[in-house]
């Protein structure tokens, strides 16, 4: 297989001042770039590997691989409404209705390789970790086995516990070894040692302006919609071991911040009147309808556990402290613990409700809903809601049935509003009294 | 007076208060949002009433036809509307249970008649009125004759489908098989009863109970929802106007509230 390496795209970090490009802008240029050297890539013969979205890329970019993401491509395409055609081939293939959208989308794109949306080259490689789910497995494995290609895979144990157990992170660390000499076999190339631990580096950094840029909509108001993070999810997965991805987290960061220092919130020609957060991932194909409701009602989106779950960190070079990273994801960990993650998110950014979208797709981040929502509301008193969408199929949504729940939503939590405005009014006249 | 308007997927309702809260009138049409009927509710209940447009003072819109309901002057959710409307007509109740015709929702109330919390169906029609509209075809009844069918029961069958399309064919293999109309008329109650009660875990249930909505009026239903939930439901004087009268409600306050 090839060794060439693949350019880095895109401008370095330093240069943020010389122009005036927006982060908005630079995103869509970036990813516009991340898809297009993809096609370059494989045109002129060198491997491409598809990979699940929270993988150690690290070991990956480390080798010089071009990496693109099916998740994020099946949610480009369902984003652009262009999934169903996909979907029912996948079904007439024999893929039943319940497995996960971006998997029969993915599978059915394989078949038929070109969507309106965006497009990807075909793998010379698969790498999988179930960190994320169990279904990426057998994806994948049917990936690899339609264009007859390796497949690597990391797996990571399914946990009740509260806290990942080090036998875990030891079991994770060694696949991850074992990762790199198999990378080494196809390729027939050593690992750069030196390159791992600066793409380590890389990666770390962008994590960490991902997660300081999300952790600004603490401010109230909050200087963005949460919506604009659904945006940014593309690079955090496809960029986040590439320089540009720092270069644009710190943009982004930059306008936050400077949008606070003026005093501006999500809206220009509207103030944020609630904040809530978003449980799950969002309902890609009535994205901008399903802001809109949001927005009609001047409910701002501030947190979400969904895109918190690439805030990856740990000490560039330490194998086990990225191998711990990669398997603590909250999906892989107890009820309880995912109960005191939302109600730590819940109150680091003042949320005054909860929107979980029951999304049919993907059944690890959302089995334990119900549950979740009923601590929320008896132990911390968050109101919440959910409706029922899917992450790329656009029929398992009815806009109605959105629109009256977040409304419902509205009315609750303004009715809290208006009594807890009685209840201090109360205290205050009370107290003037006692003076 | 102070005007409330119920668009429904399957009836529109209308209720007009006078300024002491005290009900004028109502009215009920069968036909739901995107009929005639959805867009003349108003007109209908004020001529029956003898009262004049010009007397209204402020008009409140709720149900699934809100979004498309042009003549009133703000639009609240049904959620809050049958909460308000309960609240006021029956004090005690701290836990509605309104099955509409294609949505099914627990709304959970504080001891001062607000929403404090709510539940609905998903997207399916299982559990709601739509259900029932379908067992009534496939056993070539009117709705409302299902409850005395029902009362009739000895052996109810056992629906296990929960998609209505499947319980559909379901039914009619069992009716093919020999089973009585009065039997697959208390399965079908008893299946809704059942998805209903789950839906009722997740919220929660205090006592009192209420049914609201039209199928409220099916004595069989509300039986088998008392049974299934091991608690006494009440039925409020024409459950079908709750969300009407809840918003005629919601219009009071807001004039009452309305900037000078
Ligand atoms: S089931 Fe969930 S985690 Fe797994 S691939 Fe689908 S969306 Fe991703």
């Amino acid at each position: 297989m090839e060794e060439k390496t693949i350019a880095g795209a895109g401008k370095p970090a330093e240069d943020n001042a010389e122009d005036n490009i927006t982060s908005k802008k630079l995103l869509n240029q970036l990813m516009k770039e991340h898809y297009s050297q993809a096609r370059t890539a494989k045109a002129q013969g060198r491997t491409v590997v598809w990979a699940t979205s929270i993988i150690p890329q690290e070991i990956l970019e480390a080798m010089d691989l071009t990496v693109v993401y099916p998740e994020n491509h099946a949610a480009a395409v369902g984003a652009r409404k262009d999934a169903p055609g996909f979907i029912r081939r996948a079904e007439q293939s024999g893929y039943s209705t319940d497995i996960c959208s971006y998997a029969r989308v993915n599978l059915a794109y394989a078949e038929l390789p070109h969507s309106e949306a965006e497009n990807i080259p075909a793998p010379d490689l698969i790498f999988c970790g179930s960190n994320i789910c169990c279904t990426v497995i057998k994806w994948y494995e049917n990936l690899a086995r339609k264009f007859r290609i390796p497949m690597i895979l990391m797996d990571a144990p399914c946990s009740t516990a509260y806290y990942v157990e080090q036998e875990n992170v030891t079991y994770i660390r060694r696949q991850i070894e074992d990762a790199i000499r198999q990378l080494e076999t196809v390729t027939g190339r050593k690992m750069d040692r030196e390159r791992l631990l600066e793409v380590m580096r890389i990666s770390n950094e962008n994590a960490m302006w991902w997660k300081k840029a999300t952790d600004l909509l603490a401010h109230r108001p909050a200087p963005a919609c949460g919506f604009d993070m659904f945006n940014y999810m593309a690079p955090i997965v496809c960029l986040r071991g590439k320089k540009e991805g720092t270069r644009l987290f710190r943009l982004w960061y930059d306008e936050l911040l400077a949008k606070i220092g003026r005093g501006e919130g999500p809206w220009q020609d509207q103030p944020e009147r609630y904040r809530v957060l978003w449980d799950g991932i969002a309902c890609w194909p009535y994205l901008s309808d399903t802001y809109k409701i949001l927005k009609r009602c001047g409910i701002n989106v501030v947190t979400s556990t969904y895109p918190e779950s690439w805030t990856l960190l740990y000490e560039p070079g330490d194998l086990d402290g990225m191998a711990r990273a990669y398997g603590s994801l909250y999906v892989l960990r107890s009820l309880n613990y995912a109960v005191d993650r939302l109600s730590n998110l819940a109150s680091d950014f003042a949320v005054d409700g909860a929107i979980f979208h029951s999304n049919r797709s993907c059944k690890g981040m959302d089995f334990k809903q119900y549950e979740i929502a009923r601590r929320l509301r008896d132990k911390y008193s968050i109101p919440s809601v959910f409706f029922d969408g899917d992450q790329t199929d656009p029929n398992a949504f009815s806009l109605a049935q959105y629109e009256t729940r977040v409304q419902a939503l509205l009315e609750t939590m303004e009715n809290r509003r208006e009594q807890s405005r009685k209840q201090s009014r109360e205290q205050s006249r009370k107290g003037a009294g006692t003076k | 007076m102070f005007l409330g308007v119920d668009i429904g997927s399957s009836s529109s309702k209308a209720a007009l208060i006078d300024k002491n809260g005290g009900l004028i009138g109502s009215q009920v049409i069968n036909q739901g949002t995107g009929t005639d009927a959805a867009r003349d509710i108003a007109a209908i209940l004020l001529a029956a009433a003898g009262v004049k447009r010009q007397e209204i003072l402020y008009s409140v819109v709720t149900g699934y036809g809100r979004m498309i309901y042009r003549d009133a002057d703000a639009q609240v959710t049904e959620i809050s509307c049958h909460g308000l409307g309960v609240a006021r007509t029956l004090p005690a109740v701290r836990t509605i249970i309104d099955i509409g015709g294609q949505d099914a929702k627990v709304i959970r109330l504080d001891g001062e008649g607000r929403v404090v919390n709510f539940g609905m169906n998903e997207k399916c029609a299982a559990g709601t009125g739509r259900f029932l509209e379908v067992m009534a075809r496939v056993l070539g009844r009117e709705i409302t004759a299902l409850s005395a069918l029902a009362a009739q029961s000895t052996r109810p069958v056992q629906i296990s489908s929960v998609c209505t399309v499947f319980a559909e064919s379901e039914v009619i293999s069992q009716l093919a098989a020999g089973a009585a109309p009065a039997d697959v008329a208390r399965g079908a109650h008893l299946s809704v009863a059942a998805r209903v009660a789950g839906m009722c875990g997740r919220t929660g249930v205090a006592p009192q109970v209420a049914m609201t909505g039209g199928v409220a009026l099916n004595r069989d239903l509300v039986d088998a929802m008392a049974i299934e939930l091991g608690v006494g439901i009440q039925v409020p004087p024409a459950p079908q106007i709750m969300g009407a009268l809840g918003a005629a409600y919601y219009a009071q306050a807001k004039y009452a509230r309305r900037p000078a």
